[in-house]
């Protein structure tokens, strides 16, 4: 029974019954039919289709969708917004998460408690989250907004674009910080004693050792974290826009994932909505294969 | 440590110092918010210590949205997501780990496939699979034009068409949500890293394939199984995009929606004390699950994302 002859991903011993696989994988495979292939295929098949508003009639058009995406002012404003929030945003986390976690690196005392508090975040809902930030900085009641104002700065993320971007991103950011932190924290970890002592030796100080030596070991961890933070903002911070500016004010912080939603949902303009979740799927496939590699690169770099 | 430098040190006390006033901040004045009244948490500047009208703000906030109900639907929800989750990762990882049969290189592609390619972009057409899970079956009666064979045949005219609505229902909200291979691909993981020996040992003493799998298989996974169910649990009662467009029932929204309508727009009163009551208390489940079992938390959070 036991069979010498391998295929990748399978145990050396093992079993070579048909039946019983199959009634194992049902409902996964069900489901994943159901929920994730119907589904994905049809909005490809939706991405190309024109419908009237009550689907009465429905017509084939080829790239129309698309073009008519590209064409149009609010889809280019939404792709320049979530280029800006994401960027901003993974720069934000993983700045404060890199000097959080250097730090923690570094002490011995209470190193628990404050991991304990730093991850406190990841528990939190979004929506939950983005009430908390949208009252802080809310410009009529929001502590923040008074701290803001008191000194002399004009402050409505309601009506200027700019306090909502900034606002959206500081509430995306404390969310996310936790995440990249606990990574930075293990990976910090895992550096090699002996070098850090050798550097030392050598005279560099712990702050020249971080960057010569730590960051280039925390390479792939940056790098993998950089796409999570990426799949975060295109993705996960539907409910932050949602409960702190509604993509507004003026489509200021519309980005695409939010735009998906209205149009599909509030507009009812199926037809773009779905060539919309075409190109966000594209985008996150292409986020998955950069994925894979880094997986790849640190089974060849792993210490 | 490699050397000691006092001011080094108590320069990275500071700043964690700071990292902990930073994720606290929000949370205290949430707090303060929460127990103060209406013309309080309006003043301008707001009040720097907590009320003591908390549990007040807390009741205004539980009747008004009905909290009791949204908490109960909350856990069902998320531990629905959990258990369901981890039933059949499990199931499908012994399949494709331990058995060797025609389709398994297919069936591993088909769940690797959706790896990774988040709910969120296939909002519409997801909505619409849950609106009517049927409607797959009813494109293939459409597609072999079965009324058309049967009104061939027996000369009578029939009008297939089926409904099996989801919205508003725990299947509804728990299905979608599990339909992803992270889980699957865990326990792939570390089945890989099970000695073969068991296996071997298990047969000799004439167990089945599922016998191993109760008996063996599934008390080795013991500590992976916790780890990732607290972040299942934490990914269940956190979702917010689908409960929102799945619940048109005010009574099947969760916790999480609950705190959603508790926002003050502009053309309602600004109760953000009820609104920040609401917040705390939809968010104290899993902020104490992470808390107590924080060690638990991060070894799922490290895992689920190889």
């Amino acid at each position: 029974m036991v069979a010498t002859t391998l295929e990748p991903g399978l145990k050396h011993a093992h079993f070579r019954t048909a039946g019983l696989p199959a009634m194992l994988l049902l409902p996964q495979l069900l489901i994943l039919l159901l929920f994730f292939f119907i589904p994905s295929i049809r909005a490809l098949m939706q991405a190309f289709l024109l419908a009237d508003p009550f689907g009465a009639t429905v017509h084939f058009v080829w790239f129309d969708n698309f073009t008519a995406l590209f064409a149009s002012e609010s889809y280019r404003n939404s792709i320049w917004v979530t280029i800006w929030f994401t960027l901003a945003q993974n720069v934000v986390t993983i700045v404060v998460a890199l000097v959080l976690a250097f730090a923690t690196d570094r002490v011995v005392r209470f190193q628990s408690a404050y991991k304990g508090v730093i991850l406190l975040p990841y528990a939190i809902a979004p929506v939950i989250a983005g009430v908390i930030w949208a009252f802080l900085f809310n410009p009529a009641v929001g502590p923040i907004a008074f701290c803001i104002k008191s000194f002399g700065i004009a402050w409505d993320p309601n009506l200027n674009g700019w306090d909502a971007m900034l606002l959206v991103v500081l509430a995306a950011s404390w969310k996310h910080i936790c995440y990249d932190y606990i990574f930075l924290v293990a990976g910090l970890l895992a550096v090699p004693k002996s070098l850090m002592e050798a550097a030392a030796v050598d005279g560099a100080g712990p702050v020249k050792r971080f960057f010569q030596i730590a960051l280039p070991l925390l390479g792939p961890t940056l790098f993998f974290l950089t796409t999570m933070n990426f799949v975060y903002g295109f993705f996960e911070t539907f409910a932050i826009i949602d409960a702190v500016t509604r993509g507004g004010p003026a489509g200021a912080t519309n980005i695409l994932v939010y735009k998906v939603y209205q149009d599909g949902f509030i507009n009812l303009d199926l037809g773009s909505s779905a060539a919309q979740s075409v190109l966000l799927m594209t985008f996150a496939l292409l986020l998955t294969l950069l994925q894979f590699k880094y997986v790849e690169r640190k089974v060849n770099y792993s210490i | 440590m490699v050397e000691r430098s006092p001011i080094l040190t108590t320069i990275c006390h500071l700043l964690l110092i700071g990292g902990i006033v930073l994720v606290c901040m929000p949370l205290y004045f949430a707090f303060i918010a929460g127990s103060l009244t209406m013309e309080q948490v309006q003043q301008v500047p707001m009040p720097w210590l907590p009320g003591g009208h908390f549990i007040e703000n807390l009741a205004t906030a539980w009747s008004k949205v009905d909290f009791g109900q949204l908490l109960v639907n909350s856990f069902i929800v998320a531990i629905g997501i959990t258990v369901g989750k981890v039933a059949i990762s499990l199931l499908s990882a012994f399949a494709i780990t331990y058995f060797r049969f025609r389709f398994r290189i297919l069936a591993f592609w088909l769940i690797f496939m959706s790896l990774m390619l988040p709910v969120e972009v296939r909002i519409v057409p997801t909505y619409e699979a849950v609106a009517n899970a049927a409607l797959p079956i009813q494109w293939l009666i459409d597609l072999l034009n079965l009324q058309g064979l049967w009104e061939w045949i027996s000369g009578d005219r029939i009008e297939i068409s089926l409904e099996w609505n989801m919205l508003n229902t725990y299947q509804g909200l728990i299905l979608p949500l599990i339909a992803s291979a992270s889980a699957t691909f865990l326990f792939r993981q570390f089945f890989l890293t099970v000695p073969d020996e068991l296996l071997e040992a298990a047969r000799l003493d004439g167990a089945s394939a599922m016998r191993f799998f109760w008996t063996i298989l599934l008390p080795l996974s013991r500590s992976n199984i916790i780890a990732l169910s607290i972040i299942l649990f934490l990914y269940g009662w956190n979702q917010y995009l689908w409960p929102l467009l799945f619940t048109t029932d005010k009574d099947m929204a969760t916790a999480v929606i609950g705190v959603k309508h508790l926002i003050p727009r502009s053309d309602t009163e600004p109760a953000w004390n009820v609104a920040m009551s609401g917040a705390l208390l939809a968010m104290l489940p899993p902020v104490v699950v992470v808390l107590v079992m924080q060690r638990w938390f991060v070894r799922g959070l490290v895992d689920s994302s190889k």
